[in-house]
């Protein structure tokens, strides 16, 4: 059954939220998902486009009291 | 998006260069494309174990970033090489000139490059200077 992760990169600055992500995405299986908590803006643009760019999949994106919620899927 | 090959020249010994250096760097290595990073000058020395990480400003950013939670511009590049498979070069000549052997830097360094062969392995890429 798929699983979801959370990270919470709160209070770190581009790229260390995509580098959390990144280093996550290795151990998880094909099918998880990994929610990346973060409070740096250019996040939640970066994050779809290297989605997008290395092949995995956007599940969405939501921004809450200052906080995005970017959740993503391992699609490979 | 195709994959493409970015090729960074590192000669900076600055705080907010040596973190756009990595910046590009992790970001790009991470995303699929091929990272080759050529350290010298006074970018080298910081990438001798043991030397202070803590680089000078050139600016104001500088100073308002030292004061926030930005990755630091070693484990960035550190990152490039675990995660996106990054080759950092020392350069030959600056390894000479500052007497340094290949066991006295950071263990994810590559070899010493020489500038000719950095050249070729360079050529055709995006080209980033630091």
């Amino acid at each position: 059954m798929a699983e979801k992760k959370v990270i919470d990169a709160r209070g770190t600055f581009c790229p260390g939220p995509l580098m959390e992500l990144i280093a996550n995405m290795k151990l998880i299986n094909v099918g998880d998902e990994l929610e990346v908590l973060s409070t740096d803006k250019g996040t939640a643009s970066d994050v779809p486009e290297w989605v997008n760019k290395v092949g995995h999949q956007m599940v969405s994106t939501t921004e809450e009291n200052g906080v995005w919620h970017i959740v993503v899927r391992k699609a490979k | 998006m195709a994959s493409s090959k970015i090729s960074i020249m590192v000669i900076s010994g600055t705080l907010e260069r040596l973190q756009m250096a990595a910046m590009v760097a992790s970001v790009g290595a991470v995303s699929g494309d091929e990272v080759i990073v050529f350290l010298s000058m006074n970018a080298l020395p910081y990438f001798i174990k043991g030397h202070a990480a803590n680089a000078p400003v050139e600016g104001e950013f500088g100073k308002t970033m030292e004061g926030k939670n930005v990755p630091l511009f070693k484990d960035l590049f550190h990152k490039a090489v675990e995660l996106g498979e990054a080759k950092i070069y020392p350069c030959s000549m600056a390894m000479d000139v500052l007497g340094a052997k290949p066991g006295d830097l950071e263990p994810y360094l590559a070899e010493s490059l020489g500038l000719t062969k950095f050249l070729s392995d360079a050529a055709g890429s995006q080209v980033w200077t630091f």
